[in-house]
């Protein structure tokens, strides 16, 4: 059984609809990769998933979760699946965590909100133990500091500690490496894929060769409608719709135009 | 706090603390000793210029100029502490929840702050004091009552701001409640602007209870206040300003150590600063 199954899903705002009939299922253990432009649907599709859609837009259709609808959840029942049964990672860490608390307990915090751990103290000596696990040195150190003290990888290693502490079915990562440096990333990278064996990954981005590298299927998203999708290995080698041509030629950097550039995706 | 923090710290922010600490220091001494009774009264003593026993004279009635002053200086951080304490206690959770809670509420929450905001603070004042009887409290209420709006749009405005941030939608997809949330999450990040608004508005409570005082809708005699030393030294201002000058620059150092003590607090708090601290 599949453990999200999105089907049929409008996203809009007013009269202008932002995602349009958009179906797809991951499964356990399974990772799929979501990617396209900005502005094509992408971070608004994850948003509708996880039920933090702004007041301002309205979701249809269907969006399960473990066989949960999402759609239409009154926000109490949402807010005890978040963290829990699905986590998130943002793109941008320097903004992503309260930057007048200190990290340890912003990790244990996600574990004493949905109780997974018995008591404050061994939701500390968890989030500790979590913070060792996405590979921060001298995690007893590392709990008492604050964000302004760490780096940017640092933080993000903060975020995809928050988004494991539950070991949640379904983790969404969107961008969640945008923001770091190119060596930052790979480990970013690495500890995202140690990490989620067992859990559905949803991997919004849109570096076509951390796609390749972390996912096995691919959904690619233009103008808020998937308009290709199917395993990584056959949509990067025959693909279909003329924009994931586009794009796939573009990410080409040694292939180049008539004029001598790289090539760009066109708009018409 | 580290040598470099120290170094960053503005000279306004030092300059109102000295003279902050100056006026409590006063307030704390006169718990333990002043020179004179400050309000015995005396006539072989009266209007007596500045002499060693009597270091800024005395005033119409005998009483010691330097005692009535430091002791003044317990009503003016007691009026400050009332005032500030009302409106930051209503006011702070009243701007979150305009911030926070649905958008009519928010709506309706701010538009009787702006009806609080037109009425006239001294007004009220006088108002609470003809109905409920003039005294310090009653005074500094209504103060504090009409400052109420200060608190609520700062709350409500870093609220917004708080609430914009990529942490509070990182909190929300952690499963955090709405009310979590602004516990944990909007009220320490807005604490550094409401500290700023309160010595700010201390500094405005105790020119009121002066102004108060000074109208006769203030402290009570005998109980020393500076604005009422003042008050007590009109009908004397032609023959003996020292009478006025003296309270007048108690309340003047008063102000604007409080005043510097904002304005030095809030370029050290300033969110945008943050990061380079």
């Amino acid at each position: 059984m599949s453990v999200l199954t999105v089907h049929g899903l409008n996203v809009s705002a007013g009269d202008a609809e932002l995602v349009r009939d958009v179906s797809f299922t991951i499964g356990k253990g399974e990772r799929v990769g979501l990617i396209g432009e900005s502005g094509s649907g992408k971070s608004v599709t994850a948003s509708a998933v996880m039920g933090l859609l702004s007041e301002e837009l309205t979701a249809s259709g269907s969006i399960t979760l473990n066989g949960k609808q999402i759609v239409g959840m009154p926000e109490r029942q949402l807010s005890r699946l978040r963290g829990r049964d699905m986590s998130m990672v943002f793109q941008e860490p320097m903004t992503a965590l309260n930057p007048a608390m200190q990290v340890g307990k912003q990790v244990a915090e996600v574990m004493s909100l949905h109780r997974t751990q018995p008591d404050r103290r061994s939701a500390r000596a968890a989030a500790v133990d979590l913070l060792g696990r996405v590979r921060l040195p001298d995690p007893q150190r590392a709990a008492k500091s604050y964000p302004h003290q760490l780096s940017g990888g640092q933080r993000q290693r903060v975020m995809l500690a928050i988004a494991l502490a539950n070991n949640p079915s379904l983790l969404i990562c969107d961008e969640p490496t945008t923001a770091l440096d190119v060596t930052v990333q790979a480990q970013i990278l690495d500890l995202i894929l140690a990490n989620t064996n067992d859990s559905a990954l949803l991997f919004i981005t849109h570096d076509l060769a951390v796609v390749a590298t972390v996912c096995e299927r691919v959904l690619v998203m233009y103008n808020g409608r998937i308009v290709e999708s199917g395993l990584v290995r056959d949509v990067f080698t025959a693909p279909e719709h003329r924009y994931t041509r586009q794009l796939l030629a573009s990410s080409d950097l040694e292939a180049t135009d008539e004029n001598g550039r790289l090539r760009t995706v066109s708009h018409d | 706090m580290t040598t470099a923090a120290m170094k960053r710290r503005t000279p306004t922010l030092t300059v109102g603390a000295i003279l902050v600490g100056l006026v409590v220091l006063l307030a704390v001494m006169s718990f333990l000793w002043t020179p004179h009774d400050p309000t015995r009264v005396d006539a072989a003593v009266r209007l007596l210029g500045p002499t060693g026993d009597y270091l800024f004279g005395t005033d119409k009635f005998g009483r010691d100029l330097v005692s009535q002053i430091m002791v003044g200086a317990r009503t003016t951080l007691y009026v400050g502490v009332v005032a500030v304490g009302v409106a930051a206690v209503i006011g702070t959770p009243l701007g979150i929840l305009a911030a926070m809670g649905p958008r009519w509420l928010g709506e309706f929450v701010m538009r009787v702050n702006d009806l609080v905001l037109a009425f006239p603070a001294l007004l009220l004042a006088i108002m609470f004091g003809a109905v409920f009887g003039a005294s310090t409290l009653t005074a500094m209420i209504a103060i504090g009552i009409a400052t109420v709006p200060s608190f609520a749009r700062i709350a409500r405005s870093g609220t917004l701001q708080v609430m914009s941030t990529e942490y509070v939608l990182a909190a929300r997809a952690a499963g955090r409640s709405r009310f979590a949330i602004a516990h944990r999450h909007v009220l320490p990040n807005v604490a550094g602007l409401l500290i700023v608004q309160s010595s700010v508005s201390f500094a405005i409570a105790v020119l009121a209870e002066a102004a108060l005082s000074f109208l006769g809708f203030g402290t009570r005699p005998p109980t020393p206040s500076w604005g009422r030393m003042l008050q007590e030294s009109q009908e004397l201002l032609a023959v003996q300003p020292r009478l006025a000058i003296v309270p007048g620059i108690a309340i003047a150092i008063a102000v604007l150590g409080f005043n510097l003590l904002g304005d030095g607090l809030r370029d050290r708090l300033d969110p945008r600063l943050a990061g380079r601290r």
